[in-house]
């Protein structure tokens, strides 16, 4: 199917639910990679909602493989461009959800940055399994009910803490590697535009709050999506094999609560008065502030 | 040889023709002559991740890339599932693309192959086949192939090193055409045909080049005309989407029997089609099998002919598509039919005797259709194992009567001893 849009790399119409963030972070990243690209996506919400046969939003050549395998299938097509000659003109980029990307799609990612395969990897992370109903993955935060991290008079959501998916993609020794969020979109595409200048494996996670997930009014999600930084409960930050790590600093930090309060999967918290659970959290923010400098 | 016959019968002069293409015999594992045939089809894209019994055959391509002699982009992957998604994303941009596997390498690259034949992508790869953990075996068996059955992955089985080298370079050939565009699997017997030693006709560059053009692709992701591959379908399309697939592979039974008189017409070797009949026309008794153990029974054929048994052998040579109208007409006169199997449906029969029933059932005539676990477990397949299960043929003619429906061919006794329920303290 060729885009009835002539040269709108992602067209409006898709079926994403109002407020989402994936959406966003998925034009936005075209909108830095323009139209020489081949772009792999996971099973997840964005294959979902931008493919129902016969339409696409797709002004791009785009390939959803499997929810485990598109580092796999982004080497070959980043192999078949080689053979091609096409490797310099055309760019391969993976959009991957956080299920597809920091769980099930794991081995196959690891095996594409240890082979170097000139591939940028963007996973937009909702921090859980949206597509098929909010459950818990591993980018899940801790405290957050999902459905199955339920609350209950046993349970407080998730009790462990988020995966570091950036610190292992830092660890295959890869050339870049970088932290952005839909909240700063220039910053997004600042990132995706230096990532497809580099040659070889990048890592990008995009973090994209999801109003349905979350429990959050639609019209919330930017400012959602800027008080998960503002709080440092996630880092905006680049860095790469042999270089230092380049912080966006916060200026003036805001308390969790301030983020946690707005939405519905941190509810309990507040309910109970989970000031101890409340308090991990900060700290968690808190070392995130030491940790990265921000 | 009943009906499929390939023109000038070159069965019985390969020499002929070969010259003509610049063949050259001589000894090789049945693993080079995969290697060879692969390395002649010019993929630009091979993947490689090792797994007994298969592994000979990327570790020859790698050498051949080390030494310069194959120009492709070798890919060494962190499993079997990443190896059939390299092959997957190469083809979807429009390349030539190949793997190996064997045993639990092809049973998790399975949500692959639905995928690559569902997303219609003509890869080629090699199964090397191997029984399926636990308990863990390394010999062959068709298990793991066969459980790919349902997939929309054309299987050929072949015979010999040279059926495996023949049949390498008509897989591209059937996987391209534009009637087809499905993956293919070269189905071959581990250590029986990967690691034996055969003498093997391989062609020059330029007569292969001939036969195989390079690959046409019909669709592609290329920036210059973007196309979306792999959308979701509901219930208003996935129907049609499963009817196509479906018709390509009723196209490929055409394409397949095409390609295999093209190559015996060029090289010399023709082993069949879909099927291949072996003194079939006569006989009361016919045997059904597919893999290295036809090479044994044509020559049970023989002997036991001469003792006056009438006695016959089809070739099961391509089981998806199942040829199962060609598979009636070989069998028409037969008033028996014992299939060979090295796979088995647990809780129902034999894989293949299941397919060779299905096809008979509506049938004008139907032989009875004996369902005997040959080779299976990897355990050989003897000319006494032949006689045996022709015998058994026999006496079923002669009684009417089909048991045991699932037979295990030269089971030990002891495993019949009740007191192995206790726990053997």
């Amino acid at each position: 199917m060729e885009s009835r849009y002539g040269n709108v790399l992602f067209s409006p119409g898709h079926r994403a639910c109002p407020g989402c963030g994936a959406s966003l972070a998925v034009r936005t990243i075209l909108l830095a990679t323009g139209p020489d690209v081949i772009v792999v996506t996971a099973t997840g919400c964005v294959e979902t909602f931008t493919s129902p046969y016969p339409y696409s939003s797709w002004g791009v050549p785009w390939l959803h493989p499997l929810f485990e395998n598109a580092g796999a299938v982004a080497t070959g097509v980043e192999l078949a461009l080689k053979a091609k000659g096409l490797s310099e003109k055309v760019k391969v980029i993976i959009i991957g959800g956080d299920g597809g990307t920091l769980d099930i799609g794991m081995g196959s990612l690891s095996g594409m940055f240890e082979r170097g395969n000139d591939v940028l990897y963007v996973c937009y992370d909702n921090e859980a399994y949206m597509n098929t109903g909010v459950q818990r993955s591993s980018a899940t935060p801790v405290g957050a009910a999902t459905t199955t991290t339920p609350t209950g008079r046993a349970s407080w959501g998730k009790d462990v803490p988020k995966k570091n998916l950036a610190a292992i993609a830092l660890a295959h020794d890869i050339p870049y590697v970088a932290t952005a969020s839909i909240g700063y979109p220039k910053d997004l595409v600042r990132k995706v535009k230096k990532a497809m200048e580099i040659r070889g494996p990048k890592y990008l996670d995009v973090h994209s709050p999801c109003p349905i997930g979350w429990g959050f009014d639609p019209d919330r999600t930017i400012e959602i999506a800027k008080l998960a930084i503002q709080t440092g409960l996630v880092p905006l930050y680049e860095t790469g094999y042999g270089q230092t790590l380049k912080a966006r600093r916060i200026g003036k930090v805001k308390p969790v609560d301030e983020y946690l309060r707005l939405q519905s999967r941190f509810r309990h918290l507040f309910e109970r008065g989970d000031k101890e659970h409340i308090a991990a959290i900060q700290a968690i923010a808190d070392e995130n502030i030491t940790r990265y400098g921000l | 040889m009943t009906g499929l016959k390939a023109p000038n019968d070159p069965k019985s002069s390969p020499s002929i023709a070969a010259n003509h293409s610049g063949g050259v015999t001589s000894v090789m594992e049945g693993s080079m002559a995969v290697a060879q045939a692969v390395k002649a089809c010019r993929p630009a894209v091979i993947s490689a991740y090792p797994i007994t019994p298969q592994t000979h055959i990327v570790e020859f391509l790698a050498q051949m890339v080390a030494d310069g002699e194959l120009k492709t982009q070798y890919v060494r992957v962190d499993s079997e599932f990443s190896a059939a998604s390299v092959i997957g994303g190469a083809s979807a941009t429009g390349v030539r693309a190949y793997t190996a596997s064997s045993s639990q390498g092809l049973l998790l690259m399975t949500e692959v192959i639905y995928y690559l034949a569902g997303t219609r992508l003509p890869v080629v790869i090699t199964g090397a086949n191997r029984g399926v953990s636990a308990p863990i075996s390394l010999q062959p068996e068709h298990q793991d192939s066969q459980s790919l059955r349902d997939s929309g992955i054309i299987q050929i089985y072949v015979e010999s090193a040279q059926e495996a080298y023949d049949a390498h370079i008509q897989a591209f050939k059937i996987a391209e055409d534009h009637r087809v565009l499905l993956p293919v699997m070269i189905c071959m017997d581990g250590y029986i045909l990967t690691h034996v030693f055969e003498t093997v006709t391989t062609f020059n560059q330029a007569a292969i080049d001939n036969f195989l053009p390079p690959y046409d692709p019909l669709h592609y992701l290329s920036p210059e005309r973007p196309m979306t591959f792999g959308t979701i379908a509901d219930e208003n399309n996935a129907l049609e989407f499963h009817y196509l697939l479906q018709e390509a592979m009723q196209n490929a039974k055409k394409v397949i029997e095409e390609v295999a008189q093209n190559y015996g017409n060029t090289f010399g070797y023709y082993h069949g089609g879909l099927i291949d009949c072996y003194k079939t026309d006569d006989a009361e008794v016919i045997l059904v099998a597919m893999g290295s153990t036809v090479s044994t029974l044509r020559e049970a054929v023989d002997l036991l002919r001469l003792e006056g048994i009438k006695v016959g052998l089809v070739k099961v040579r391509c089981f998806r598509p199942f040829p199962d109208e060609e598979l009636c007409q070989a069998v028409k006169g037969a008033s028996a039919v014992a299939v060979l199997d090295r796979a088995l449906s647990m809780g129902s029969q034999g894989i293949l005797a299941v397919e060779v029933k299905a096809a008979l059932y509506n049938a004008p005539h139907r032989p009875l259709v004996l369902g005997e676990l040959a080779g299976y477990g990897g355990r050989e397949v003897t000319l006494e194992v032949a006689r045996t299960i022709v015998e058994r043929a026999r006496q079923a003619l002669e009684s009417g009567i089909v048991t045991p429906l699932v037979d295990f061919v030269g089971l030990k006794p002891e495993i019949l001893d009740s007191t192995r329920l206790g726990n053997g303290i």
